[in-house]
């Protein structure tokens, strides 16, 4: 293997392939259109001739010598009884015939405009010029010529020829044939030719009716054998049949003097074929299917598109040292490790080379065999292979393991199964961001799924409903310690998105630390035992007393996993989801959270301390302590939360929404009441009496006050429901602490689900004038256009069930169209960006050293450095300095 | 109503020409050579600006503009004419 440049590409000319280059770079031409004999041995001058490449182990390629890995192949061709037109040069082919006269070959240009032509265009180089200029010049010259109806050379009446898509010309509704067309095109002079943008050296148009087809090397269309013992051809292969059989039965018919409609027949048939074995989708002929009625891959197929040799070849690669299964959660792990099943760790190799050092403890590990466990039956890494130096891999199995542990020498590679320790990539689609492939460290667990702490599903955008991941062991050393440095799970919990923090304690974490420390709940010394026994510490906190009895404090607790000197000071976001005043307004002792050298003093820790996004603590942590001491913490906070919420148990149920009868009957009296109102404005409207807002039709108005009408009911009642749900009901405890759902949806189950929208607006759509038959025509009232007054606890009738299914299904929709629409932008910008790179002055480059911002971003700052995007916090930096200063 | 001036709009960075005998001194301190600067054409409304000012400007000038940002106070840039007509 060669490193480094061995040539630069100075230029590249592009041209049309000659018939005579065709024949010249053919090894043989093809006659037959069989392919192998009953030997199942290559038939001469057949489509799989031995000049063509050999791909069965044993043979030898006639051309060059080489056996199966050797021979690169090499092309053949194919003598088609009569011309054909080349489908991807049909624009330019119809663009000729139009601008050229029909019997003299000239262009259609008086030879004054040829004059000054010709002056403009030598001003350019046809073949180191923009094309796109050269193309917009050529564009109107031809165009000119094509509009005139005279040849101005020899004066020949010129008639109009129309495309009959994909490859029939017609000239006054008779057909010109591809041999027509090839002598039209045969008669213009060279010197015409640079008026189209041609080169007349590497292009002449008649090039683009073929009369010799290249048939491309065996290697490219290689027959599989099926285990049945059948051969199974390639669909280029099967097409290259087709063509020959074709081509044949039409030069027979033209020398023994068969009707000219059958002659035609044929060559429309042989132009079929010749036209999907480029393109199989061409437009206006139907695709050539396989006798299974499966459409061919053709030439174009093979490039095109996300399956095509491109994106799916070039651009991304299947790789080995991988692994994919269904993920699951596991607490007891770090946010740094991955569980791995150990069937998978089994399969999975690192290679070990060998050296001075290393020799002993090498052949003892391949003395082990490739199934070693220890005395408690626990796993420990095994081999599974053994490379030589020259490259042959020698397996390991229980029984030649000591044998071959002798063998193994300094200078050997050995493959050693993972081991606990090992740092690996984990990564789950869709990787929309860095941190979809971050570095674990590996755990060898049993079982059959991968596994991970639950704070980071965020940055994955994991779940565990069946979601599958990958897992990439990586081969070198300067591999792993880059995951190490930059791709480890701990250097990517600041989001470069926004400068916070993007992974953090989800659901029952920051239910759990709500739990823990709101109001400052009281936990006896056995509990406190409890709950810390989850978490490595060496003393309880400070205890309390009363009556004699110890007991300790919420916040205590919190405190042991706070780094010592750590002082923070925010607001939890306990207020934020009530609407009106909220009860804690006046309360700092619950609301605001406030921090002094590590010790909580008071506030409540919800989804803005702990969570991702917004998790403040974290986010202090990691700017003060760095990475390694934020994990830590995320570890412990995460385990205390389970060690707390398995003691206590949490639960919520349908009983949780319970509210009393008269809240019900409130309720109830709400939605009439909207509907009531609803009536009168649609009354006042249908008297014309509606003021229109500025701005607004009457219509429109009507419906924003509908809208704020059905908006009113909506919350009203949600108040009257919450009113009777306080914080000891555990729904309410999810929606204020951040956990999951919001207020509103407690609202929508207990209270009333509401208007449903389209389009930001009620339901207009379905029937004529009206969303569903059972409604008059025009009909605009509130049950007729999507306002359910039920709750989800109460039920929906079947009318409002349909109305919210229509909802609902906008989010679907939007979803879908989003998530493709993104994908493809996402796409663009990965392509534009993916070798730009940041030298060490910050400045931004291309591959060529071209330079695209001097100083990254304008001002050089790594956003996942930045404080939200600003460069420092001042007003954080004060008080802690301030508290430091105290102390 | 006189020619509308590009460079007075709040919109539109301040372009400065730089001085021939100082392109070298720029290029220096951006260890750069100078086709590998970001391209302007010259048919940029801000070029053709610029030559109200300072006569017609040939192919391979370089423009130095200066950007406000909101994290960096102001940032500098710098762009060479090119004499390529971009789309
Ligand atoms: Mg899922
Ligand atoms: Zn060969
Ligand atoms: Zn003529």
């Amino acid at each position: 293997m060669t490193t480094g440049i061995s040539k630069r590409i100075y230029r590249i000319q592009f041209g049309l392939l000659a018939p005579e280059e065709v024949r010249k770079m053919s090894q043989v031409k093809v006659i037959t259109a069989d392919t192998y004999d009953d030997d199942g041995y290559p038939i001469e001058r057949g489509l799989m001739d031995l000049h063509m490449g050999v791909i069965e182990p044993g043979l030898k390629c006639t051309t060059c010598g080489g056996k199966v890995d050797e021979c690169p192949g090499h092309f053949g061709h194919i003598e088609l009884a009569m011309p054909v037109v080349h489908v991807g040069f049909i624009k330019e082919v119809k663009t000729f015939l139009d601008s050229t006269c029909k019997s003299c070959g000239r262009i259609k240009l008086t030879d004054d405009e040829i004059k000054t032509y010709r002056e403009r265009m030598s001003a350019y180089n046809l073949s180191s010029s923009d094309p796109e200029v050269i193309g917009i010049m050529s564009k109107k010259m031809t165009d000119e010529a094509g509009q005139r109806m005279v040849c101005p050379h020899c004066d020949t009446q010129q008639s109009k020829i129309i495309l009959d898509k994909p490859t029939t010309f017609r000239e006054e509704g008779i057909k010109v044939t591809p041999k027509e067309i090839r002598e039209r095109l045969e008669r213009i002079p060279d010197d015409d030719l640079v008026f189209f943008g041609f080169n007349h050296e590497v292009a002449r148009p008649e090039w683009m009716i073929l009369t010799v087809l290249p048939v491309p090397p065996i290697n490219v269309r290689p027959s599989i054998t099926l285990e049945t013992g059948e051969r199974s051809e390639d669909d280029l292969t099967h097409k290259l049949v087709d063509i020959i059989r074709i081509s044949q039965r039409l030069r027979e018919s033209r020398d023994n003097g068969s009707p000219q409609l059958i002659i035609e027949d044929l060559w429309d048939l042989l132009q079929f074929h010749v036209t999907t074995y480029f393109d199989n989708q061409t437009a206006g002929i139907p695709p050539a299917r396989h006798r299974s009625g499966r459409a061919l891959k053709t030439l174009v197929q093979r490039l095109k598109g996300k399956e095509g040799r491109f994106r799916s070849n070039l651009s991304g690669k299947r790789v080995n040292f991988s692994a994919r299964t269904v993920i699951s959660p596991e607490p007891f792990l770090s946010i740094n490790e991955v569980g791995v099943p150990e069937k998978a760790a089994r399969e999975l190799t690192v290679p070990v080379i060998v050296n001075i050092f290393n020799l002993d403890s090498v052949r003892e590990l391949v003395a082990r065999g490739p199934e070693p466990r220890d005395e408690f039956d626990k796993y420990l890494a095994g081999v599974n292979y053994i490379i030589r130096p020259d490259g042959r891999r020698v397996k390991i199995s229980t029984q030649n393991a000591a044998e071959n542990a002798e063998r193994v020498e300094v200078g050997w590679t050995v493959e050693r199964q993972l081991n606990e320790g090992d740092i690996v990539l984990f990564n789950r689609q869709p990787s929309l961001h860095r941190m979809s492939m971050m570095g674990h460290t590996v755990r060898i667990l049993s079982g059959q799924t991968f596994r991970f702490n639950l704070a980071v599903c965020t940055p994955y955008n994991a779940d565990f409903d069946g979601d599958e991941m990958n897992l990439h062991i990586l081969q070198k050393e300067e591999a792993r310690a880059e995951a190490r440095i930059i791709m480890k799970v701990q250097e990517q919990i600041m989001s470069p998105r926004f400068g916070g923090p993007i992974i953090g304690g989800i659901h029952d974490h920051i239910t759990s630390m709500f739990l823990l420390t709101h109001g400052n709940p009281r936990f006896t010394e056995e509990e406190t035992i409890h709950i810390m026994s989850y978490i490595d510490v060496d003393s309880l906190p400070e205890p309390h007393s009363e009556n004699g009895r110890k007991y300790y404090h919420g916040r205590d607790i919190f405190s042991t996993i706070l780094p010592d000197g750590l002082n923070t000071k925010f607001s939890s976001k306990l207020c934020s989801g009530a609407k009106e005043k909220c009860e804690y307004e006046d309360d700092p002792a619950d609301k605001e959270v406030f921090i002094v050298d590590g010790k909580m003093r008071h506030g409540t820790i919800d989804e803005s301390a702990i969570g991702p996004f917004s998790g403040e603590i974290i986010n202090k942590i990691y700017r003060k302590y760095g990475a390694v001491e934020t994990s830590r913490f995320i570890d412990r906070m995460t385990r205390l939360a389970v060690g707390l919420i398995s003691l206590r148990g949490f639960t919520t149920g349908i009983m949780d929404y319970d509210i009393p009868e008269n809240a019900v009957s409130r309720i109830e009296e709400i939605s009439l009441d909207a509907i009531d109102r609803i009536n009168k404005l649609i009354d006042t409207y249908k008297k014309g009496q509606l003021q229109p807002a500025p701005g607004r039709s009457v219509e429109e108005t009507l419906e924003i006050e509908i809208l704020s009408v059905t908006g009113i009911a909506r919350d009203e009642s949600g108040k009257i429901a919450s009113s009777y749900l306080g914080l000891s009901n555990p729904s309410v405890i999810m929606a204020r602490s951040g956990a999951r759902a919001k207020m509103l949806n407690i609202s929508e189950v207990a209270g009333m689900v509401g208007q449903q929208s389209v389009r930001g607006g009620r339901l207009n759509r379905g029937f004529y004038g009206r969303t569903l038959p059972h409604f008059q025509i025009g009909d605009i009232g509130a049950e007729a256009r999507g306002f359910v007054k039920s709750s989800y606890k109460s039920g929906l009738n079947p009318l409002e069930y349909f109305m919210h299914s229509i909802g609902g299904r906008e989010g679907l929709v939007d979803t879908a169209v989003r998530t493709s629409r993104s994908g493809y932008m996402q796409r663009r910008l990965i392509n534009a960006f993916e070798d730009l790179k940041v030298d060490e002055k910050k400045q931004v480059q291309d591959t060529v050293g071209a330079v695209i911002q001097f100083k990254y971003g304008e001002d050089g700052v790594d956003p996942t450095r930045s404080e939200n995007g600003e460069t420092v916090d001042v007003d954080y930096l004060a008080f802690d300095t301030e508290l430091e200063v105290e102390e | 109503m006189g020619k509308l001036n590009v460079l007075r709009h709040e919109l539109v960075p301040e372009h400065h020409l730089v001085k021939k005998e100082d392109e070298d001194k720029v290029l220096k301190e951006l260890n750069i050579a100078k086709d590998l600067l970001p391209k302007i054409s010259r048919n940029d409304p801000a070029v053709k600006a610029l030559e109200d000012i300072h006569g017609p400007l040939e192919e391979g000038r370089i423009i130095r503009i200066v950007r406000k940002s909101p994290t960096a106070g102001f940032s500098i840039y710098y762009r060479a004419i090119s004499g390529e007509i971009f789309k």
